[in-house]
Parts: structure tokens; C-alpha cells; sequence
């Protein structure tokens, strides 16, 4: 009850490829797509859902390319979505880019891709590891016709058997973005970190894993209460990890997919300070010149050193002649977006630097008004995690009884990091 | 190389060269051609004419070519009927190779060709694939027999596939299970009886369960989307459902955690609110909620849609999120919009500031349709959170102050609106307002300016020469702008007779004369009419109370909200309306309804319940007779006079006479009642309480309370209409509850003027359905009339229940005392005793509290007291009275104890009456 077709069509609505499922709308729909989707953003009634007497598209935009959906029913229309998404992903995995190009040079591929994604409107196996196992690119020029991987409908649909390497090695990377939302006034209206596991798969066999964390739950449920220890608010598991074993006794246990994947995220609130705060004093001299002056806080500890740290201030679009002073790193001016950018490559802990900025404005105003952008913030810092999760253990178990390494590498980045202006 | 080349072929004789190459002995050739051909037919060219060419490369042990021919086929196969079935021999053949991955492929495309001559050919492979030893074909097959059922749905039921599709639920591999489960979801919805053709029961279910663990997270939605079409017969098994989906809210698919909420939300419905479990579900749904909006954008879209729903209907489960739906400057404007409306549903005392300082912030944004949106946020929250007003008074001025265009057009539309909410509160604002006047150029924020200076005419010194500028341009003003400029000068001049009779005359000459509106015509006459017959009525008309404005706007309708939960996640929890508003013809299949509570099997005795669904009430009034069927009943016959005073004296001893005529009594003249209540004894009656708030009823105000008199109940009620329009089309159900009681005849009340009131005694017996209630003798009603449902709870005072025949036999009463265990036996003190034990005794009995015997020991007055209430419960008590003692001890036995607090409440309130 999902898809009735599936079309990709080009910036202008042109359809570069479709497939038809269910046969039950007839396909010349898709004229109407553009002129309505054109329709309702002049109305600004825009969504990514479009109804007209005929169907329902959904679509979603991607490097140029509309990927729609058409239906006649009640469909489930998350998953929709989320299979949409999904094909956008297996393509790239498959093309390296989903563009114009990439499938007018694969349609064959596409065409037997999309066979197997979805029958009848129903998203069937969208692995792109085990679907590349019996689809490929170059054809197939051994005479030896493919045969459907076991992975396909077994209970472990993300993993074929017979993997082998010759050192046995896992990368376990915690990536945890800070979403921060802040007010012209200083006060944080919102921060709160979205974590992330990602890991690098080289192991032979069917090797079954159990990841140990600092976590809250497992703690007090263990007698270690005492122990530092984090709270996840919510966390999302990749499909492989047994959800009800964690649900009995928080246990992470999982039969991981091959190479690179996303084992899980979570999501805290905290109210920990800022990492790196600005202020900034905008003076605007309407007709003749405005001027900035930005300071750039770091609020963690000395030991740690935040890089790349890149601080993006937008500027009205009539400004002209830039001016800068700083103490530390660069300033660019971007016209073509509006902003400026301030690049410090290294930023230690608890430290503050200044920047300085002048623009000319025009004598005559324009008509046009416009927003208030908020000041955005970029940054990397390594070997620190703000919330203190912690990797306690990777236990690897396979039955041929290989050691192999666990690495885990810590990182804290910026999500949405927003600082709203006077 | 790349595909790319086989697009670069423009030449004229390109399909003959075509057919050329397809007939090639070479297979590479033939391939390449293939692959032509599919890239003509990806470009939109008609390339049907090479059929038969196509066809004949079909038998070939080339994998990718077979599935190029197949893709070919499925495109053009419609078109070309009679030469399709050249191909249904290769495909049969197919279906048994030895390779699963044809045999599958094969299953797949001929379900795909709708043409009924390859569908007779369809059944005989798919019976076999449905048994296939290899799951990647039995998968396969089960989608197909849902394709098959869409091109015949008799062929289906004929040839037994649907018991065979039944099977494969139980099958080994759960993507088989996943794919068989879809199918039949499909075809259930699509049944042409609205009835589904294969009932899931427990065992399915938990064999559902079991798959939802190990499949694909595609195949967990369409698990889950499917066990919520399925009614656990008891809250034991929704309980058990619940514990074994909550894992799946930690899903990183946002479908399956949406799928898993929708399940859980129905199965709440089933469970006790007040239980710990359901607690600790609604907290667990919370989180992963919030985590929805940290995905793609049209992924947040949809839950932020759903999420409106779930706000509407548990308002406590995302009370404490509000930060979460601040909006982004990056964020799609759709999302912005959605995230708005959300903000505003949550919007509390608690929260009220930071939610202030936000819309103000979103109102200085560029986007003309949220900034507008915005600005109405505001206006909304002063009216949703009271002591709120005063600052989103000032938040309004201050966005007036900006001078831009269309923020002061929407801050004077929701100021209106804080005016009639809050009215003679913030006047002193109106000089700012006017001072705005002449910038307004849209018709909604005119007529609101208009309406302001209508309503405070006498506070402002020259409304008179403002309405005046207006009525230079009454022609060309908006419908809307007239309607309001004419009652505005209407009013002006009542407020205000000395100086403004020439306006007035010159604005209803403009509105009766000079207008082609018929509208605006009839409402000048009208006006006219008045105000030369009878100003001083004209001043009630017009100047009457104003109807109050409802708190919570576009909250959706109960009954569409309980459906739209069942649809979590779909199109119709998107476009917030049901199915059948948008899916055409028989696949718009049942209306789906959240189940009621049910008590558990063996817990008869459950104290708690749920608070059922609000469907049943409403489905049952609108089922109802309401209408001009119902014969009128005459008020106040005659006849019943002669009926009262040639019956039964007896009765008129015990108590009022009963008021069989159950009519209308205009409150003045209580006439029968009062005669017959001061000759009879006092039977205690509780006061009438409010039960329905006029600002909850949008201006109908109820008091009521119970009464029973010579064994008929009543509900006594006094219905008054504060709102501005006649009330009528009245009529009353009563949702189930402890004791069946429901309403003896329909509510007859006629039409209630504006700002009149008046009595009603609804006539009840016992004769409804039974449901345990929390407390248990909580009465919820619903009460409808013109202008809306209105819903209200209230509670049963326990001795409108006690029946007349309550005594019982002195020995029986003996034993019966000493059978019932003392388990069973309360003790209780009475207050504030006065009087003798013959006095109390007479007392009780008014109330049909007998007294069997009384005992003198040790000084003491023994009473000995028996009742029964309308569902046969005996209640057996013991009074001991001390003489000259304020307080007295009162010990209860009864098979069903748990009426003990309620029958301790009837004697508090008879003995204080």
C-alpha cells in the first residue's frame, strides 16, 4: 500500500526513468507534477505532498532530481518517504553520484534495481552490499548466472556469509553533533547533542559483537550507579542489533553488516555551557556603513583544541566594501551568500579572540526586506566527547576464534549551531 | 562505456533497423538491441510495434536480457492483448527453472501484465510458487496473489489462494511472513463487503510477533500496520502486544517507529489510563518523537502532522517538549508552518513566556505566510492562556510599532479577537490602533478596525468622523468591510444618539438602497425596522452580550481525531482527513474506529476503567431520533393532573407526585411540583450544580442534579442560553456506566431564546448497557444541540438508586447479616446527627432506607436498615445512635461492598437535608 510508480525526473520535470507497480494510475500523471509543484510554491502552500483529483505525489529533491511517488490510496506515507530517501541512497552507493548523467549511463541497472527495491509497491530488499552481490554493473559477462545471496531472506538480510580478511580489524567512531539554539540576547534556548556510532566493519565470518557503554540505564541496573555514566534520551539502532535484547537488559548485541555503516544515535539534552560562544555587536549607519564585532569564545577545557573552527556571519546583500581586522585566522567575504566567513584552523580551550568587520552600505535602499540570519558556527573537536559517553568494551566473538582490534576514535562536531542576531 | 549510447539513435528507419538487429543470431547484438529498444521506451517513444521481435528474445539463459524482455513486456503488454500470450509458454517455463532468481522474476512480471487471458495462465505457477522450497520465490508469490486479487478478486477466492496466503503467515522465514502479512492487509482493504476476508486472531498475531524481530525493517511496518487493524479482546493481550513492540520505537527506519507509536496509541485506548504500565508507555513515547524531527525534512513533515494528532488526543505525552518545536531559520517553510501550530497546541502558563519571545522573534522574519501565521500565534495564545493576555497585548503593540504592512493587518485581526475575549480590558491600545487606520488595505483587518470602533464608540471621542472616512468609499469596501461598517454605526449611534442620527441614516440608506447585497440589504431593514419601532430593544439586540470565542481553535472533531490515530503514519493522518475523502471507490474500505476499553476476562472487579472513547457517544446520538418524528409532548396536560390526584394517595404521601408529563416547565411556574411539595414530607434533593460551564458549551450554561420521586428518576436541569443565537435541536445520551442508566424518552426541549433559561426533568431508567466506572457512580453525558456536542461528567447520588422495595424480612436480614463475610463489613462515622431515632428513621425512609428493626442496648439506639439499589444489590446497615451524641456509628455489609463510600455519601447528605 505504498508506491503506485516511481519516477526521476530531471529540474524541469522531464522524466529521465520510471517504473510503474500497480498499474492503477495512468502514467501521463506525471505531466502534471511541475505546474502543480510550481502552483503551490508561488502560493507558498509548499509541501513535500502534492494531491491532485487523479493521485498523490510525494517527492523528495535531490542534487536536481525530483524522485516521486505516485499513489491512489491511503498509503503509509513515512515510509514513503523514508523509501524514497532509500533509493537516493543505494543509487549513490551504486553510481557514486545520483545525477542526470549517472542514469542515463546505468539505466539497465536502474531499471533492475528498481525490480528489486520495490514489487507491487512494496519495498522489498534495498541493501545495497547484498543487492550488489546479484546486481552489477558490468553486466554479466561470466557465464555463471548470479544467484540470489542468502542474505536476501535470511534473518540476518544485511550480511553474506564467506566474508573474509586477513587482519580482523573494527573502527568505532562517536561523532557527537551540538545543536544549539541561541537568542539575540545571549540566553540558549535550546542545546542538545545528537550522537552517533558509526563503524567500520573488516571482519571475516559471522562475528557476533556486544558494544559495553557508559550507559545510565545499564548502570543503576548493575549496582554501579556510582560510576560516571550517561543518560540517553533516545536512541535508534541500526536494524542489525536485537532491539528486544536491549529492551530486556540494555545489552548492544548485533551480527554487524560488512564495511561502513551507522550502528546507533542518541540524543541528550544538556544544559552544559556553549562550546564555543559568540558576541557580537552590530552597528548598523543606515545609508553609509555597518560594522561588526565578533568575539569568539572557547568554554571547554585548556587541554582540548577545537579545528577548523569556521564562524559564518551573514551581511545585508547590499553591503560593499569589505574591511577586516583580526587577531587570529582569516576573514572572507562570500557576496554570493551573504556572509562572512572567519576561519580560525586552530582554537584551544579557554580562550577569546576578536574580529573586526566594516562594510559600506549604498545611499539608496533597497525595497526588498530582509531576514535575520542567524550567525552559524563550525567546528571540530577531537579526542573529547561532551556528554562523557564512553566505549567501555567491543567483545568479537566468531566461531574460527580470530582475535581482532577494536579502534575507537572520539570526535565533537557542530550540528545546528545557530546564534540569532540584533 | 555507458549505457548512454544507446540513447544517440535518431535515424528515420530506426524501428526497422531495430527489428533487424532484435532478430540477429548473435546474441550480443540482439542485446545491444534490446537495450535499444528499452532506452526508446525510457524517452517516452512508442516502440509497442517490435513486439513480436521481443518476444522472441525472451527464451534466453541470459539473465539480464530476460529481464529487459520481461520489462518490456510488463510496459506494452496491455497494448497488445492478443500477443502477449505468445509469451506466457516461456513464462510458465520459467517458473520452474532451476534458478530461484528466475523462477521468482517470472512470478513477479506475470503478475504485473493485467491482461485476464495471462491471468488464467498465472494460477497454476503461483500455486506452485506459493510452495516453493526457496523463500526468495514464495515471497515473491505471496505479493503476488495481492496482485492477482487486484485484477480478479473471484479467481483469488476461487482457487483457494487466500487459505494458501494464510499459511505462509506461519512459514519459517520472516520476510515471507512480512510479504504474506502485506498482501493480506492489501487485500482485506480492498474486500467489496467492507468486511475483512481474513480475520487476524491471537495465534496469528503472535506469530506476527515473533517474525517482527527478525525481518527487514520494511517488513516490520507493514507487521506492525497491520496488527493495527486488530482489536485485542482484553487489556491482558493489548497489554502483552504493547511490551513487545515498544523495542521498536528504538528503530532508526522513522516508518517503523511511526507504525510502532500508531499501534501503541490504539492499544492505550484498550488499557487502563491510570495504570502504571500506560504511564510508563506515554513517557516512552515521547523521545522518539522528538528524535522524528532530527530527520529528513519531509520525513519531519509527516510526524509533525501525526504529532498534531497525538497532541490533540494526549496532550500530556509531549507537554514538556515544547523547545523542540522552535523553529529553525533553515527549516522548510512547511516545516516552520507545521512546527507553529504545534507551539501553539502546547502553549501553557508554564511555558507562555518563552513561546512569546519566540513568535516574536518568527515575526520579524521575511516570509510573509509564517510571519502572518506568527502574529495570529500570538493572538491565539492571549485567548488560550489568560494571564498570558496582558503580555501578548503589549507583544502586538510592539510589533504595530514596526510599521510593516502586514504584521499590523494581522495584530489588528487577533486583537479584535483578544477584545472579545477580554472585553472593556486593553481600550487604552486603541488610539494606537486607530493611529494605523489608514495603512489597512485588507478587507479582514478593515472590518476588524471597523468592528473595534463600533464596539467602543462612546470611549472614542471621534469614532464618529473614523466611520464617516469610511463611509465615503462604501461602495467599493469588501462585503465583509459593509456588513461590519453598518453595525458599527448602528451601534455608534446607540451608544452615542446625539450627534450621529444623519450617520446612520445615510449608512442604512447605503446598505437598503444603494447595495445589490442581499445580505447587507436585510440586515439594513432589519436594523432599520428596529430602531424606528423600538430603540430601547434595538439597544438589547444590538448591544447584547457577544457569544464567547472559543480557547482552543481548529481542534478536530472527536470522532475524526479517534479515526485519524488509527491512521498514524498514512496520507489521511497527513491531510488530516479520513480515507474516504480522498481514495476513490471500494479501496477506501472500512472506517476505522479505536476500540473501547475492555476489563479484563477475570477481573470482574476491576475499580478502574477507562474513559471510553468518545466515538460510541457520538455514534449512538447520531443514530439517535432527533427530529420532528418524536410526538410533542404537551406541557403540562390536563390529564396527567387528574392522573396524579384520582392515583394512588400513598405515593402522594411518600413524596412528590412524579411529573409523568417529563415536559417542559417554564422555570416561573413551577406550579404542580411546588403545590405538592409543601404538603408532602421533605425528601432531600441535592442542589443543582453546574455541570457545564457556559464558556464550555459555547454559551449553553447546564445546572443539574438527580431526583427520584413515587420510583422514577430524573435528571433535573436548567438549560440557559448566554450565547447570542436561539439554542435548539436539543438532544442528550449518556455513555455507559455502573448502573444502565439511561434516559427514558428523548430530550424534548423546544427552542431556547438568547438569554433565556429554562427547566427540564429528564425522565430515566436503568435500562442501558453496563460499564464500571471510576468512580462508580460518574455519569459522562453528552449533550448536543444546534451548535455543537458538548461533553460532561457528573456524578450519580447514590440514593436516587435505592429502590422503593428495599425492605427485607427480619430473619432474613438475620441471616443474611451473618453470610455476608466481614470482610465485607464498613464502618463509618456520621456527622452532625440532630434528632431522635425516630426522627432519622422517618427521615431515611423518604429516601427508601427501611428500617427492619430498632434495638435499645446499654442506652444506645440500634437501627437496623436495609436498601436496594436499582441493580438488585442489597445493602444492609447498622445505625447506632447514642442519645444526646453528635455522632453516630454506621456499619455496612453488602455482597458488593465497593457501593459503601457512595451509600455513606447518600446518608451525610439525607441526614444534613
Amino acid at each position: 500500500m505504498s508506491s503506485s510508480a516511481v519516477y526521476i525526473l530531471d529540474v524541469k520535470g522531464k522524466v529521465l526513468i520510471s517504473r510503474n507497480y500497480r498499474g492503477d494510475i495512468d502514467l501521463v500523471v506525471i505531466e502534471k507534477f511541475m505546474p502543480l509543484l510550481m502552483e503551490k510554491e508561488e502560493e507558498g502552500l509548499l509541501t513535500p505532498i502534492l494531491q491532485t483529483s487523479d493521485c498523490t505525489f510525494a517527492y523528495i529533491k535531490t542534487n536536481n532530481l525530483y524522485i516521486v511517488s505516485t499513489t491512489k490510496k491511503n498509503a503509509n506515507i513515512a515510509l514513503v518517504f523514508v523509501f524514497l530517501h532509500k533509493i537516493v541512497q543505494v543509487m549513490t552507493e551504486y553510481f557514486k553520484e545520483l545525477e542526470e548523467e549517472s542514469i542515463r549511463d546505468n539505466f539497465v541497472v536502474i531499471y533492475e534495481l528498481m525490480d528489486e527495491l520495490l514489487d507491487f509497491g512494496y519495498p522489498q530488499t534495498t541493501d545495497s552490499k547484498i543487492l550488489q552481490e546479484y546486481i552489477t554493473q558490468e553486466g554479466h559477462k561470466l557465464e555463471i548466472q548470479p544467484r540470489i545471496p542468502v542474505a536476501v531472506t535470511n534473518a540476518v538480510s544485511w550480511r553474506s556469509e564467506g566474508i573474509k580478511y586477513r587482519k580482523n580489524e573494527v573502527f568505532l567512531d562517536v561523532i557527537e553533533s551540538v545543536n544549539l539554539l541561541a537568542n539575540a540576547n545571549g540566553n540558549v534556548l535550546r542545546s542538545e547533542i545528537v550522537g552517533a556510532i558509526k563503524m567500520r566493519v573488516y571482519l571475516s565470518g559471522m562475528p557476533e559483537l556486544r558494544l559495553g557503554l557508559n550507559d545510565k540505564v545499564l548502570f543503576e541496573s548493575t549496582g554501579r550507579g556510582k560510576s560516571k555514566s550517561v543518560e540517553l534520551e533516545d536512541v535508534k539502532f541500526h536494524q542489525c542489533v536485537r532491539l528486544s535484547r536491549f529492551e530486556i537488559d540494555r545489552t548492544i548485541s548485533f551480527i554487524p553488516p560488512d564495511g561502513e555503516f551507522e550502528l546507533m544515535s542518541y540524543r541528550l539534552n544538556t544544559h552544559v555551557k556553549p562550546l564555543i560562544w559568540i558576541e557580537s555587536v552590530i552597528e548598523r549607519h543606515a545609508h553609509s556603513r555597518v560594522e561588526y564585532m565578533i568575539k569568539a569564545k572557547s568554554q571547554f577545557k585548556r587541554r582540548s583544541t577545537a579545528n577548523n573552527v569556521e564562524i559564518v556571519i551573514p551581511v545585508p546583500h547590499d553591503a560593499d566594501s569589505p574591511k577586516f581586522k583580526t587577531t587570529i585566522g582569516s576573514v572572507k567575504y562570500a557576496p554570493e551568500q551573504n556572509a562572512i566567513t572567519w576561519t580560525i584552523k586552530s582554537f584551544p580551550g579557554g580562550k577569546e579572540f576578536l574580529m573586526r568587520a566594516h562594510f559600506g552600505l549604498p545611499s539608496v535602499e533597497c525595497e526588498d526586506t530582509e531576514g535575520k540570519p542567524p550567525i552559524q558556527v563550525k567546528f571540530e573537536i577531537p579526542y573529547f566527547t561532551t556528554s562523557g559517553i564512553q566505549v567501555r568494551y567491543l567483545k568479537i566473538i566468531e566461531k574460527s576464534g580470530y582475535q581482532a582490534l577494536p579502534w575507537v576514535r572520539y570526535i565533537t562536531q557542530n550540528g545546528d549551531y545557530q546564534l540569532r542576531t540584533n | 562505456m555507458t549505457d548512454s549510447k544507446y540513447f544517440t539513435t535518431t535515424k528515420k528507419g530506426e524501428i526497422f533497423e531495430l527489428k533487424s538487429e532484435l532478430n540477429n543470431d548473435k546474441k550480443e547484438k540482439k542485446k545491444e538491441a534490446v537495450k535499444k529498444v528499452i532506452a526508446s521506451m525510457t524517452v517516452g517513444k512508442d516502440v509497442s510495434a517490435l513486439f513480436p521481435d521481443v518476444v522472441n528474445c525472451m527464451q534466453t539463459d541470459n539473465l539480464e536480457l530476460k529481464k529487459l524482455v520481461y520489462l518490456y513486456l510488463m510496459n506494452y503488454a496491455k497494448s497488445q492483448p492478443d500477443m502477449a500470450i505468445m509469451a506466457v509458454n516461456t513464462f510458465v517455463k520459467d517458473c520452474e527453472d532451476p534458478n530461484p532468481l528466475i523462477r521468482a522474476l517470472a512470478v513477479r512480471t506475470m503478475g504485473c501484465i493485467r491482461v485476464d487471458k495471462i491471468t488464467e495462465y498465472l494460477c497454476e505457477p503461483l500455486r506452485k510458487c506459493l510452495k516453493d522450497e526457496d523463500p526468495y520465490v514464495r515471497k515473491t508469490a505471496a505479493v503476488c496473489v495481492a496482485k492477482l486479487y487486484d485484477i480478479s478478486s473471484g479467481l483469488v477466492e476461487d482457487q483457494g489462494f487466500l487459505d494458501q496466503l494464510k499459511e505462509l503467515l506461519s512459514d519459517s522465514n520472516p520476510m515471507v511472513v512480512a510479504n504474506a502479512v502485506a498482501a493480506l492487509s492489501e487485500i482485506n482493504e480492498s474486500s467489496p463487503t467492507g468486511q475483512p476476508l481474513v480475520e487476524l486472531n491471537a495465534s496469528t498475531i503472535n506469530k506476527l510477533l515473533t517474525a517482527l524481530n527478525e525481518c527487514t525493517e520494511w517488513g516490520q511496518v507493514f507487521i506492525l500496520d497491520s496488527l493495527s487493524n486488530y482489536n485485542p479482546k482484553d487489556d491482558r493481550e493489548a497489554q502483552s502486544i504493547c511490551e513487545r513492540i515498544t523495542p521498536r520505537l528504538a528503530h532508526a527506519n522513522a516508518a517503523v517507529v511511526l507504525s510502532a507509536v500508531k499501534v501503541l496509541m490504539k492499544m492505550m485506548e484498550i488499557l487502563a489510563a491510570d495504570t502504571e504500565f500506560c504511564a510508563g508507555l506515554s513517557k516512552k513515547l515521547a523521545p522518539p518523537l522528538v528524535t522524528l524531527l532530527s530527520s529528513e525534512p519531509e520525513v519531519q513533515y509527516v510526524a509533525l502532522r501525526n504529532i498534531n494528532l497525538i497532541v490533540q488526543k494526549k496532550p500530556d505525552i509531549l507537554k514538556h517538549e515544547m523547545k523542540v518545536f522552535f523553529v529553525k531559520y533553515n527549516d522548510p517553510i512547511y516545516v516552520k508552518l507545521e512546527k507553529l501550530d504545534i507551539m501553539i497546541r502546547l502553549a501553557s502558563q508554564a511555558n507562555i513566556a518563552q513561546v512569546l519571545s519566540e513568535l516574536k522573534e518568527y515575526a520579524t522574519e521575511v516570509d510573509v505566510d509564517f510571519v502572518r501565521k506568527a502574529v495570529r500565534a500570538i493572538g491565539r495564545c492571549a485567548i488560550k492562556v489568560e494571564p498570558s493576555a496582558e503580555r501578548c497585548v503589549s507583544t502586538l503593540l510592539d510589533l504595530i510599532q514596526t510599521k510593516v504592512n502586514y504584521v499590523v493587518q494581522e495584530a489588528i485581526v487577533v486583537i479584535k479577537d483578544i477584545f472579545r475575549k477580554y472585553p472593556n480590558k486593553y481600550e487604552s491600545i486603541i488610539s494606537t490602533l486607530c493611529e494605523n487606520l489608514d495603512t489597512l488595505d485588507e478587507p479582514e483587518a478593515r472590518a476588524s478596525m471597523v468592528w473595534i470602533i463600533g464596539e467602543y464608540a462612546e470611549r472614542i471621542d471621534n469614532a464618529d468622523e473614523l466611520l464617516d472616512s469610511f463611509l465615503e468609499g462604501f461602495a467599493d469596501e469588501n462585503a465583509q468591510v459593509q456588513l461590519q461598517l453598518l453595525t458599527a454605526v448602528v451601534k455608534l449611534f446607540l451608544k452615542r444618539p446625539a450627534h450621529t442620527q444623519a450617520l446612520v441614516q445615510h449608512v442604512l440608506s447605503l446598505a437598503t438602497q444603494d447595495s445589490d447585497n442581499p445580505d447587507l440589504r436585510d440586515r439594513g431593514f432589519i436594523y432599520w425596522r428596529l430602531l424606528s419601532t423600538d430603540p430601547a430593544a434595538a439597544k438589547e439586540v444590538v448591544l447584547a452580550d457577544k457569544p464567547l470565542i472559543s480557547e482552543e481553535t481548529d481542534l478536530l472533531e472527536p470522532t475524526l481525531l479517534d479515526e485519524l490515530i488509527c491512521h498514524i503514519s498514512s496520507l489521511a493522518s497527513v491531510y488530516h482527513k479520513p480515507p474516504t475523502a480522498f481514495v476513490e471507490g471500494r479501496s477506501a474500505g472500512i472506517r476505522k474506529t479505536l476500540p473501547a476499553a475492555k476489563p479484563g476476562v477475570e477481573e470482574t472487579v476491576r475499580e478502574a476503567t477507562v474513559i471510553p472513547s468518545q466515538e460510541s457517544l457520538i455514534g449512538d446520538l447520531l443514530s439517535m431520533d432527533i427530529g420532528s418524528t418524536i410526538p410533542q409532548v404537551p406541557v403540562a396536560q390536563p390529564a396527567n393532573n387528574v392522573d396524579l390526584l384520582g392515583g394512588d394517595l400513598d405515593i402522594l404521601l411518600t413524596g412528590p407526585g412524579p411529573d409523568l408529563s417529563g415536559g417542559v416547565q417554564p422555570s416561573t411556574t413551577g406550579l404542580l411540583g411546588d403545590i405538592f411539595m409543601s404538603t408532602a414530607p421533605v425528601k432531600f434533593n441535592p442542589p443543582k450544580t453546574c455541570w457545564l460551564p457556559a464558556d464550555k458549551g459555547k454559551g449553553l450554561e447546564l445546572f443539574g442534579t438527580f431526583s427520584r420521586r413515587a420510583g422514577q428518576m430524573a435528571m433535573e436541569l436548567t438549560i440557559t442560553n448566554k450565547a447570542m443565537q436561539a439554542m435548539n435541536g436539543f438532544a442528550i445520551q449518556f455513555n455507559k456506566n455502573s448502573f444502565g442508566i439511561s434516559p427514558a424518552q428523548p430530550m424534548n426541549v423546544g427552542n431556547v431564546p438568547p438569554g433565556q433559561s429554562l427547566e427540564y426533568r429528564l425522565l430515566l431508567n436503568t435500562s442501558g448497557p453496563v460499564q464500571r466506572m471510576d468512580p462508580l457512580n460518574t455519569l459522562q453525558v453528552a449533550m448536543k444541540n444546534n451548535v455543537d456536542v458538548f461533553y460532561y461528567a457528573c456524578q450519580i447520588p447514590m440514593q436516587i438508586l435505592f429502590t422503593e422495595d428495599g425492605t427485607l424480612d427480619k430473619r432474613v436480614f438475620l441471616t443474611t447479616w451473618r453470610d455476608i463475610p466481614s470482610a465485607n463489613e464498613v464502618q463509618y462515622t456520621l456527622n452532625d446527627i440532630k434528632g431522635t431515632a425516630d426522627m432519622i428513621s422517618s427521615k431515611m425512609t423518604q429516601s427508601n432506607i427501611f428500617t427492619i428493626a430498632k434495638r435499645n442496648v446499654e442506652g444506645q439506639d440500634m437501627l437496623y436498615q436495609s436498601l436496594k439499589l436499582t441493580n438488585n444489590i442489597w445493602v444492609l446497615l447498622e445505625l447506632k445512635l447514642t442519645p444526646g451524641a453528635t455522632t453516630a456509628t454506621l456499619s455496612l455489609k453488602s455482597r458488593s461492598v465497593e457501593v459503601a463510600p457512595f451509600v455513606f455519601q447518600s446518608y451525610d447528605s439525607i441526614l444534613k437535608a
